[in-house]
C-alpha cells in the first residue's frame, strides 16, 4: 500500500468477498497512514492484530487473526521480504512490484504459504524464480 | 516507462498499469478498467485460439484490476486452461490468478483439481510445488476430499524434495483447519515429528508450523515433538552465528524457527526433569543474550533477538513453574519499559500483564509500578498507553488499589477519547473489588462520574446502585454524598441517574437533617429535571413516587408536579404514563398500599458484576478471565452473605425474582405430594389449553375464527372461494348437537366430498362424536347439512378437527378446520354453600399449598383494583391498564433497571384494548381484566425483548412463553362468555376465575394438571367487595 492509499499488493489465506476485502483495507489504511513515527508497529483492529512497517511512501501491513502471535517476529518478516525483494528486484521500489505483479506475487508465495512461513532463507526463496527468468530468456 | 519491467516483461500489462497510473479521477480509472475488461473479453471470446503468451497477458491484467478493487467475473476458464500449460510461466501465472480469485465454493474446483492431480503427479518438484500450494490457498472442502490422503505421502516419502515438503506441511496444515475430519491421523505422524531433525531448516519450519497446530489438538500423539524440539532449539541457541549460514538473520541464528519451536512448547506442560534442565538451559541462554551488548546497531538486530526473547518469556509464563526464570523475565522487561524503541515498550507492557497473574512474579512485576504510572503520564504513544492501563489493571491488588485507582483518575482527565471508557470500567471494576472502605468505594464512583461523565456506560451506575442497595452500612454515606454532589451547579446526567435512585430509596435517611430536609431534596432534584433526557427523568419520576411514600409532607408538591400539563401531556408516552399513574396512584391508594407498592428495593441478587462482562466484551475473553477468582472472593464481601456466587453467565441470567410484588417468583416450590383423591377437584387448569395444537394442517385464519366460537354457538367457521362452512349449535348439560352446513359458493359440483371428524388419542375417551355420512355430490350453489350428536364423557382440553375432501374440477380439495367444542360449552353453574366451599378448598389446598399462596397476592390485587375502579368516574382506559400493570410489576417497567421498553407496552395495551372491547360492560369486566393484567405483567416480555433483563419467570423457556402468550386470547374469549351468559353474574366470576387458572398454569406442574381429580371441574371465584371464594364444580 502506498501513501496515497492504493494497494498494489494484497494476498489474503481466508476467504473474503470482494466487497468486505475493499473496505477492510480501506479502513486499515487509513488508520496506518494516520499514525506518526513514534508510534509502535502494532495495532488492534476489529479482530486482527496489525504489525506494518512502512519502507517511504509504502506500508507494508500484516493482519493477523491469532491473538497471541510474536509481533516481533512477524515485523522482521516483513523486512526479510522487502530484503528479498530488495536483492530481485535491485532496490526495490513501488513500481517494481505494481508492475512485476506476478513475480512479486510469486516471491511472496514462496515465503509464505497459508500464513505461515515456508522458507526465510533469501537464495532458496529467490532459486526458482532466477530459474524461471533464465528459462525465459532462453526461449 | 515500461522499463522498470523485468526479464520477458509483458508490454501490453505494462501498459496498461502506466495507464491507469496516470487516470487523473477515479472516473477515468473505472472507464479505462471497463475498456481494458471489455477488450479481454472480446479476446476471450474470439474466434482465434489465444497462444499462451496473450493468455497469460490477459490473466494478468485481470489479476491487476481485481487488485484494484473490481469484481471480475470472467476468466477464470482460461487461467484453468493455462494450469494445463506445459511452460512453467503460464502455469504459474494460471495458478497465481487461482488462489488469488477463486473462492472455496467455486464449481471450477473439478476441473482445477485435475489439473492438480495430474501436477502432483508429474513428480517436477517445481510443479509439485505450485499445485500444493494452489491447495494451500483455495483450501475448499472439495480439495480436501480429493487430496487429504495424498499429501501425508507426499510429506514423508523419502525422495521427496526439500521445497515440495515444505509446501506440503503448509498445504497439510491448511487442510487440516478447513476439515479437521478429513486429515487422517495415521503412521504419517511420527514420520512427521522426525522431519524436526531435517537437515533442511526451511523443512524444519514449515514441519514446526505443521506439528504445533496438530499437537494442539492431539497433544498425545505428538509428544514425542517435545524433546526433538527441545533438542533442536539448544542447537539452534548455541549455534555460532556463522553455522546456519542463511539462516542467520542479522547475527541471530534462525529467529523464525526458534520461535516457532518455543510455541510448538507452548502446546505440552513442562517437561520430564531430564528434557527439562536442558530447556532451561536454553532459555537461561536466551535470557543471558537479552544482555549482551547487540553486535549490530541495526534495529533488525535487536527485533529478532526480542522475538526469540519474547517468544521464550511467553513459554515461562505458560510453564509457570520456575520462579528464577520468572523473575528474571519480568526484570528484563523491566529494562524494556524504559527502552526507547516504542515498539519494545509496547511489547514489555503486553507481556507484563501476563507475569502479573503468576504468584511468583506479581511481587516483581509490583516493583515496577512507579515506571508504569509514568509511562501512563509520559508516553507520546496511545497504544501503549492504552497497555499501560492494561497492565496497572492486571498488576492491582488490595495493597496498592487507592493509588492505582487515584492515577488512573487523574489521567482520565487528560486521557485520549478513545480508551476512556474503558479506563472507566477498570476503575469502576478495581474500586469495587479491593474496596475495604465502601465510602472509598462511592467517593470513587462519584468522581469517576464527575470527571468522565460521558464515558460512564449504564453499567457502571447499575452497579454503584446494587452495591448500595445490598449493603446496609453505606446507604446513609451515599445518599448524603449524592446529595452533596448534586449541588454543584452542573453536574452529569449519570449522576443525576444515581442520586435520584439513591435519594429515592434511601432519602430518608439523611432527611433529619434540616439541610437536606426531603423538600430541599425534591427541589435539588427538580431543578435538574428539565435539563435530563427522557429515561432520566422517567426515573425521577419514579423517585418522585418513592418521595410520597418516603416524605408525606411533600406529597403536595409532588402532586403538583406530576399534575402539571408538562407531566400528564408530555408528548413522549413512557412519562406521560408514568406521570398519570404515579398520580393516580398516589391520590387513590391508601398508605399501606403505597407502602407495600413503593417499598424498599430488596437487595439484588449477587450476580456477576455487569461492568466485568462488559469489559471482556469489550476486550475479549482472555485478559479478563484471571481476575474472575479474585471476583467471586469479593463477591461475598458485598453481600455479606454466605453464599459466593458462580461468576458463570449462568447466574446472571436467573437472578430469583424475590421482590416481585405478586411474589409468584418466591411461591414455594411446586407440591411433590399426592394429588388430591376426592372428587370434583379437578381445576379448570385444563379446559382451554391447548385447543390450537393441531391434527393435520389447518386452514389459514381458522384459528381466529375458533377462538370467535369459544363464545357463541352459530356462525360461519370458514369460507373461502369454494365453500363455506357454517354451524349451528346448541348444548345441554354434557350432550350437544352441531349443525354443519357446507355450502358449494361455485357454479360446478363438487365430486367424492367427504367430511371426516377426528379425534386425537386424548380426546376419544372423553368425547363422542356421532355423524352420518353426506352425498358425496354435491351441486353447484347448493347447501349440505350434516349433524353432529356430541357427548361429553370427560373434561378434555383439545378440539376435534374437521377435515374435508373432495375433487373440483379434477383438482382434488384438501381442508382441515378446528370444530369448536370446547369444555366450556357444557359448563354449569352451581350454588354453594360457603362451608362446603371451604372445605372444598381445604381439600385441594393440603396438596396445592401454592395456589393458596397465590390466592393471597390475587386477593391483594383486587383489591388495590377494586379500590381504584371504584374512586375513578372514567378513567383513561389505557392509562388505568398501565395503572394495573405498574401496581402489579413495579420493578420491570424501569424503576429498577431504568430502561424504558416501549415494544412491550405497546404489545400491551394492544392486549387489554382487546380485552377492553371484549368485556365492555359485561360483570365482573373489572375483575377479569385486573387479573389479565396480572397475568400478562407476570409473563416477561421476554419474546419481544431478548435483552430484558428480567429473568423469565418459573425457568419457563422463552417457547413456552411465547406459546402461553397466544394462547391467552382464546382463554379471554372463553372466559369472557362464562361471565356473561352462564354463571350468575353476582357469584360466579369465571374470567377472575380462569385468569387466576392462568396465572397458576406456569406454576402447576404435571401433578396438578395431569393428576387432578378427573370428573368435574372446579374454578376459584373472586367476587367484589366480600372475598367469597367459590367452588364451581360440574359434577357428571
Amino acid at each position: 500500500v502506498n501513501k496515497q492509499g492504493q494497494t498494489r499488493l494484497s494476498q489474503y489465506y481466508n476467504n473474503l468477498s470482494i466487497e468486505e476485502k475493499t473496505i477492510l483495507e480501506g479502513e486499515l489504511i487509513r488508520k496506518c497512514l494516520s499514525r506518526v513515527d513514534y508510534q509502535c508497529s502494532f495495532l488492534q483492529f476489529r479482530e486482527y492484530k496489525i504489525i506494518y512497517r512502512r519502507y517511504a511512501s509504502l506500508y507494508l501491513i500484516v493482519g493477523v487473526i491469532n491473538q497471541d502471535v510474536n509481533e516481533f517476529a512477524i515485523l522482521e518478516m516483513i523486512h526479510n521480504i522487502i530484503e528479498i525483494l530488495d536483492k530481485y528486484y535491485e532496490n526495490v521500489c513501488e513500481l517494481d512490484i505494481m508492475f512485476n505483479i506476478d513475480r512479486t506475487h510469486f516471491i511472496i508465495n514462496e515465503i509464505i504459504c497459508n500464513g505461515e512461513i515456508i522458507d526465510m532463507n533469501k537464495t532458496n526463496v529467490l532459486k526458482p524464480i532466477l530459474l524461471m527468468d533464465k528459462f525465459s530468456v532462453k526461449t | 516507462m515500461p522499463a522498470v519491467s523485468k526479464g520477458d516483461g509483458m508490454r501490453g500489462l505494462a501498459v496498461f498499469i502506466s495507464d491507469i497510473r496516470n487516470c487523473k479521477s477515479k472516473e477515468a480509472e473505472i472507464k479505462r478498467i471497463n475498456k481494458e475488461l471489455a477488450n479481454i473479453r472480446s479476446k476471450f471470446k474470439g474466434d482465434k485460439a489465444l497462444d499462451g503468451y496473450s493468455k497469460k497477458k490477459y490473466v494478468c491484467k485481470l489479476l491487476f484490476i481485481f487488485l484494484l478493487g473490481h469484481d471480475i467475473d470472467f476468466g477464470h476458464m482460461e487461467a484453468v486452461n493455462l494450469l494445463s500449460s506445459n511452460r512453467y510461466t503460464e502455469k504459474q501465472i494460471g495458478y497465481l490468478f487461482i488462489s488469488v480469485l477463486v473462492n472455496s465454493n467455486s464449481e471450477l474446483i473439478r476441473l482445477i483439481n485435475n489439473a492438480i492431480k495430474n501436477d502432483l503427479a508429474s513428480r517436477n518438484p517445481t510443479f509439485m510445488g505450485l499445485a500444493l500450494h494452489c491447495i494451500a490457498s483455495v483450501g475448499s472442502r472439495e480439495m480436501a476430499e480429493a487430496f487429504a490422503g495424498e499429501i501425508p505421502k507426499v510429506l514423508v516419502a523419502g525422495d521427496t524434495m526439500d521445497s515440495v515438503k515444505q509446501s506440503a506441511a503448509l498445504c497439510l496444515l491448511r487442510l487440516y483447519r478447513t476439515s479437521p475430519d478429513l486429515v487422517p491421523m495415521g503412521d504419517w505422524t511420527s514420520r512427521v515429528v522426525h522431519l524436526l531433525n531435517d537437515q533442511h531448516l526451511g523443512v524444519v519450519t514449515a514441519a514446526t508450523s505443521l506439528i504445533t497446530t496438530l499437537a494442539q489438538k492431539n497433544p498425545e500423539e505428538f509428544k514425542t515433538s517435545v524433546s526433538l524440539a527441545v533438542s533442536r532449539l539448544s542447537r539452534i541457541v548455541t549455534s555460532a552465528s556463522t553455522d546456519l549460514q542463511d539462516y542467520t538473520y542479522y547475527f541471530v541464528p534462525a529467529p523464525w524457527l526458534s520461535v516457532k519451536l518455543l510455541r510448538l512448547l507452548q502446546c505440552y506442560p513442562p517437561p520430564d526433569p531430564a528434557v527439562r534442565g536442558r530447556l532451561t538451559e536454553c532459555l537461561e541462554t536466551i535470557l543471558n543474550k537479552a544482555q549482551e551488548p547487540p553486535k549490530s546497531k541495526k534495529v533488525q538486530h535487536s527485533n529478532a533477538k526480542n522475538a526469540v526473547l519474547f517468544e521464550a518469556i511467553s513459554l515461562i509464563i505458560h510453564h509457570d513453574s520456575e520462579p528464577n526464570l520468572l523473575v528474571r523475565a519480568c526484570n528484563q522487561l523491566g529494562q524494556f519499559l524504559q527502552h526507547r524503541e516504542t515498539n519494545l515498550r509496547y511489547l514489555a507492557l503486553e507481556s507484563m500483564c501476563t507475569l502479573a497473574s503468576s504468584e511468583f512474579s506479581h511481587e516483581a512485576v509490583k516493583t515496577h509500578i512507579e515506571t508504569v504510572i509514568n509511562a501512563l503520564k509520559t508516553e507520546r504513544d496511545v497504544s501503549v498507553r492504552q497497555r499501560a492501563v492494561d497492565l496497572l489493571y492486571a498488576m492491582c491488588d488490595r495493597s496498592n488499589a487507592p493509588q492505582i485507582v487515584a492515577e488512573m483518575l487523574s489521567y482520565l482527565e487528560t486521557a485520549d477519547y478513545s480508551i476512556r471508557e474503558e479506563i472507566v470500567l477498570k476503575v469502576a471494576i478495581l474500586a469495587e473489588k479491593y474496596a475495604v472502605d465502601y465510602t472509598w468505594y462511592v467517593d470513587t464512583i462519584l468522581n469517576l462520574i464527575r470527571i468522565a461523565g460521558d464515558y460512564v456506560s449504564e453499567e457502571v451506575w447499575y452497579r454503584v446502585i446494587q452495591i448500595v442497595i445490598n449493603r446496609d452500612d453505606v446507604q446513609g454515606y451515599a445518599a448524603k454524598t449524592v446529595f452533596e454532589a448534586l449541588q454543584a451547579p452542573a453536574c452529569h446526567e449519570n449522576l443525576v441517574k444515581v442520586g435520584g435512585y439513591i435519594l429515592g430509596e434511601f432519602g430518608n435517611l439523611i432527611a433529619g437533617d434540616p439541610r437536606s430536609s426531603p423538600l430541599i431534596q425534591f427541589n435539588l432534584l427538580h431543578s435538574k429535571f428539565h435539563l435530563c433526557s427522557v429515561p432520566t427523568r422517567a426515573l425521577l419520576l419514579s423517585t418522585y413516587i418513592k418521595f410520597v411514600n418516603l416524605f408525606p409532607e411533600v406529597k403536595p408538591t409532588i402532586q403538583d408536579v406530576l399534575r402539571s400539563d408538562s407531566q400528564l401531556r408530555n408528548a413522549d408516552v413512557e412519562l406521560q404514563q408514568r406521570a398519570v399513574e404515579y398520580l393516580r396512584l398516589s391520590t387513590v391508594a391508601s398508605t399501606d398500599i403505597l407502602a407495600t407498592v413503593l417499598e424498599e428495593m430488596p437487595p439484588f441478587p449477587e450476580r456477576e458484576s455487569s461492568i466485568l462482562a462488559k469489559l471482556k466484551k469489550k476486550k475479549g475473553p482472555s485478559t479478563v478471565t484471571d481476575l474472575e477468582d479474585t471476583k467471586r472472593e469479593r463477591s461475598v464481601d458485598v453481600n455479606g452473605g454466605p453464599e459466593p456466587a458462580p461468576a458463570s453467565t449462568s447466574a446472571m441470567s436467573t437472578p430469583s425474582p424475590s421482590a416481585d410484588l405478586l411474589g409468584l417468583g418466591a411461591a414455594p416450590p411446586a407440591p411433590a405430594g399426592p394429588p388430591p383423591s376426592s372428587g370434583g377437584g379437578g381445576l379448570l387448569v385444563d379446559v382451554f389449553s391447548d385447543s390450537a395444537s393441531v391434527v393435520a394442517p389447518l386452514a389459514p385464519g381458522s384459528e381466529d375464527n375458533f377462538a370467535r366460537f369459544v363464545c357463541k354457538n352459530n356462525g360461519v367457521l370458514f369460507e373461502n372461494q369454494l365453500l363455506q362452512i357454517g354451524l349451528k349449535s346448541e348444548f345441554r348439560q354434557n350432550l350437544g348437537r352441531m349443525f354443519i352446513f357446507y355450502g358449494n359458493k361455485t357454479s360446478t359440483q363438487f365430486l367424492n366430498f367427504t367430511p371426516t371428524l377426528i379425534c386425537s388419542d386424548e380426546l376419544q375417551p372423553n368425547l363422542n362424536l356421532q355423524t352420518k355420512p353426506v352425498d358425496p355430490t354435491v351441486e353447484g350453489g347448493a347447501q349440505v347439512q350434516q349433524v353432529v350428536n356430541i357427548e361429553c364423557v370427560s373434561d378434555f382440553t383439545e378440539a376435534p378437527v374437521l377435515n374435508i375432501q373432495f375433487r373440483y374440477g379434477g383438482t382434488f380439495q384438501n381442508v382441515s378446520v378446528q370444530l369448536p367444542i370446547t369444555l366450556n360449552k357444557f359448563f354449569q353453574p352451581t350454588e354453594m354453600a360457603s362451608q362446603d366451599f371451604f372445605q372444598r378448598w381445604k381439600q385441594l389446598s393440603k396438596s396445592l399449598g401454592l395456589v393458596l399462596h397465590f390466592l393471597k397476592k390475587l386477593i391483594l390485587i383486587l383489591r388495590i383494583s377494586w379500590e381504584l375502579e371504584s374512586s375513578t368516574r372514567k378513567p383513561p382506559r389505557s392509562d388505568a391498564c398501565y395503572a394495573w400493570s405498574r401496581t402489579c410489576k413495579p420493578r420491570c417497567t424501569g424503576s429498577r433497571c431504568g430502561r424504558v421498553r416501549k415494544p412491550f407496552l405497546r404489545d400491551y395495551v394492544n392486549c387489554c384494548q382487546r380485552s377492553f372491547s371484549l368485556e365492555d360492560g359485561g360483570p365482573g369486566s373489572c375483575v377479569s381484566r385486573c387479573l389479565r393484567l396480572c397475568r400478562l405483567s407476570s409473563w416477561p416480555s421476554c419474546d419481544e425483548h431478548p435483552r430484558c433483563p428480567r429473568p423469565l419467570p418459573f425457568g419457563l423457556d422463552r417457547n413456552t412463553c411465547v406459546w402461553l402468550r397466544k394462547k391467552s386470547s382464546a382463554w379471554t374469549a372463553a372466559a369472557t362468555a362464562e361471565a356473561a351468559g352462564q354463571c350468575s353474574a353476582r357469584v360466579l366470576r369465571l374470567p377472575a376465575a380462569c385468569a387466576a387458572v392462568d396465572l397458576l398454569r406456569p406454576l402447576t406442574p404435571p401433578a396438578i394438571r395431569g393428576k387432578a381429580a378427573p370428573r368435574g371441574t372446579a374454578s376459584l371465584c373472586g367476587c367484589r367487595g366480600t372475598l367469597s371464594v367459590a367452588l364451581l364444580v360440574k359434577e357428571k
